[in-house]
């Protein structure tokens, strides 16, 4: 294994750097040169994007970091010190929270993305789990992060998180007690929120960096679900996609930008504007919108531990999704009945958001029942029947066949076509 | 870059040197518009570190100097520096004046040093310009060196009954705040 490297760089100092240290190569093998299916559309932008998310929140939180105090009489007076006083603070705490939700909106389409085109298959298994893991450290740092300006809603989203954990018999208090450092939420809860807010990006960069490596090793899926069987089907990550990607990376800057500059409180709420008050819960309380779907899951069971299983159930189902599905066509495109299914599974989603979102009264408790029923059923009954009864449509002989068939008619001018083959 | 040069654009039969340079144009703007983006956004974030209005608002404090008495100093915060104010006697005014420019290591008069009308007042920021230490000769009982100021016990500076340095490793006399006297008995740092 020791040994130099014999890099191909021609500028001297470079290639006295990757001649001990081959990262430029690997570089250039991993995102120059390598080889990427050729018919991605637009929905294959949101790992970049969820990338540029991470270091626009890892950037602005540890400026926020260095004027906040996580100190249960100054946190809250902290964060309005970094509105008021802190030069572009606003921006910061602004972009910050805003950012959070942001992360949320484009990992839920990168899920359903990869929901859609059978991303989690064969053999990218272990890939679709890392994902998991990804999403759920995103939700502990979100939570935690929502928790530090210390205001009514932050407090109270932390004591009802918190005592989710109560509901397990024996064990319960004295683990709520143990996340609380005390026996109720106080000092000692936000202090190790704090840390442990500060340490969990870390953390999901290091599980990040295990999720690209292993999509490097297996390559990514694309529209049709089928491997490219060689040259003809790929093209050069640069420039194609690194172009690809900077276009919807603009894209989702405005957007970002928009609600930033013009709605930056969009996704907030208004209690949290109240310092947090240990003795009056307020009249609404609900958690940040990227968790309502959970939070309607839990009030939907009428059954204190039965509820918190649920809402855990959700997410671990997702780890065994791959063996779930039972069905070798990847692509929705190729199955008409998994297609309608995918797009009620959504619905029941954004129905349950809904209801997270309203107090159980009325219709939305129905409502609420029947969509969680439909989440579970779909996965475990559904997803394995209908591998074996749906009859998919015949899939195309390879990707340039399918692409070059489709739309504008005949090979493309100049060198598109064939020029990637010679490269490779 | 090389397969940029490569790309679908550059087909046979153009001249080279028309679309080479359109696409460098574009590569150019494009680059360009990037830079601008990302110093759009690096900026502020730098600017966050810079002192905020809070910290600003600190930038200035009045001081009463009417309970300090002849041969005494007293100690203020400014801006988290110490300010050492000293009611000078009269023999302390006049050695400072006294002194020949020619033997300063940071050459300046007194009357460079104090306001007009008030040379009973020495007003300095407390920090040696060595290495940042706290001098002595604040307090009656402690050292003021050789020349009746201060005495820095870091690296033995020493400094004179105008804060000019006159022995030791500091390069510069102590350093001087803005301020202005509001009355007879009152200035206003900062």
């Amino acid at each position: 294994m020791a040994g130099l490297h014999k890099s191909e760089i021609e500028n001297p100092v470079l290639n006295w750097i990757d001649t001990r240290l081959p990262v430029i190569t690997m570089m250039q093998k991993e995102y120059g040169v390598f080889p990427t299916p050729r018919n991605f559309n637009y929905l294959w932008n949101f790992g970049a994007l969820a990338m540029v998310v991470l270091m626009i929140m890892i950037a602005s939180g540890i400026l926020l970091a260095m004027h906040y105090t996580p100190e249960k009489t100054m946190a809250f007076d902290s964060v309005e010190a970094i509105m008021r006083d802190v030069n572009f603070g606003w921006l910061l705490r602004y972009g910050h929270a805003n950012g959070a939700s942001m992360f949320f909106i484009v990992v839920y389409i990168h899920i359903f993305r990869g929901l859609y085109y059978g991303s989690y298959k064969a053999p990218r298994e272990l890939l679709w789990m890392l994902g998991v893991v990804i999403m759920l450290l995103m939700m502990a740092t979100a939570f935690m992060g929502y928790v530090l300006p210390w205001g009514q809603m932050s407090f109270w989203g932390a004591t009802v998180i918190t005592n989710l954990f109560s509901a397990f018999p024996l064990v319960g208090e004295h683990i709520v007690t143990w996340l609380w450092g005390g026996f109720s939420v106080d000092n000692p809860t936000l202090n190790r929120f704090f840390a442990l807010h500060y340490l969990l990006p870390f953390v999901l960069i290091g599980v990040i960096f295990l999720h690209v490596a292993a999509l490097h090793i297996t390559g990514s899926n694309n529209p049709l679900g089928i491997d490219p069987k060689g040259p003809q089907d790929t093209l050069p990550f640069h420039p194609y996609y690194t172009i690809k990607d900077s276009v919807g990376i603009c894209v989702f800057l405005i957007v970002y930008a928009a609600v930033v500059f013009f709605a930056p409180n969009l996704f907030g709420e208004p209690d949290n504007y109240i310092p947090a008050n240990p003795l009056a819960t307020p009249a609404e309380i609900v958690p940040e919108w990227y968790f309502l779907p959970f939070y309607a899951i839990l009030r939907s069971v009428p059954d204190k531990l039965g509820g918190v299983l649920m809402m855990f159930g959700s997410i671990i189902v997702l780890f065994v999704l791959p063996w779930l599905d039972t069905s070798p066509v990847r692509s929705a495109r190729f199955r008409p009945v998994y297609r309608v299914f995918f797009w009620l599974q959504l619905l029941a989603c954004i129905v349950l958001g809904m209801v997270g979102a309203h107090r159980p009264e009325g219709i939305w408790v129905i409502l609420g029942r029947v969509s969680t029923a439909w989440y579970f059923l779909h996965f475990l009954v559904i997803l394995p029947l209908l591998g074996k009864l749906e009859r998919p449509l015949p899939l195309p002989e390879s990707i340039s066949r399918a692409v070059l068939r489709g739309g504008g008619g005949g090979p493309l001018p100049g060198g598109a076509t064939a020029k990637p083959m010679e490269k490779v | 870059m090389s397969v940029t040069a490569h790309a679908p654009g550059h087909a046979s039969g153009h001249e080279p040197g028309h679309d080479a340079g359109k696409r460098d144009f574009l590569k150019l703007v494009a680059a360009a518009g990037a830079a601008v983006g990302v110093g759009a956004i690096v900026w502020p974030m730098i600017d966050s570190m810079n002192p905020s209005a809070d910290v600003l608002a600190l930038g200035s404090v009045e001081v009463d100097l009417a309970p300090v008495p002849v041969g005494q100093a007293i100690t203020v915060v400014w801006r988290g520096k110490p300010m050492f104010i000293r009611h000078r006697s009269p023999e302390e005014i006049k050695a400072a004046q006294d002194v020949k420019l020619s033997q300063l290591t940071d050459p300046q008069t007194d009357a460079e040093r104090v306001k007009a009308g008030h040379e009973q007042w020495l007003v300095v920021i407390g920090i040696c310009t060595h290495l940042g230490c706290i001098p002595l000769g604040n307090k009656p009982t402690d050292p003021r060196g050789e020349y009746g100021g201060w005495f820095c016990p870091c690296h033995g500076s020493q400094y004179d009954t105008s804060g000019r340095v006159r022995h030791g490793p500091a390069p510069l006399n102590l350093a001087l705040a803005p301020y202005e006297f509001t009355s007879d008995t009152k200035i206003k740092i900062g």
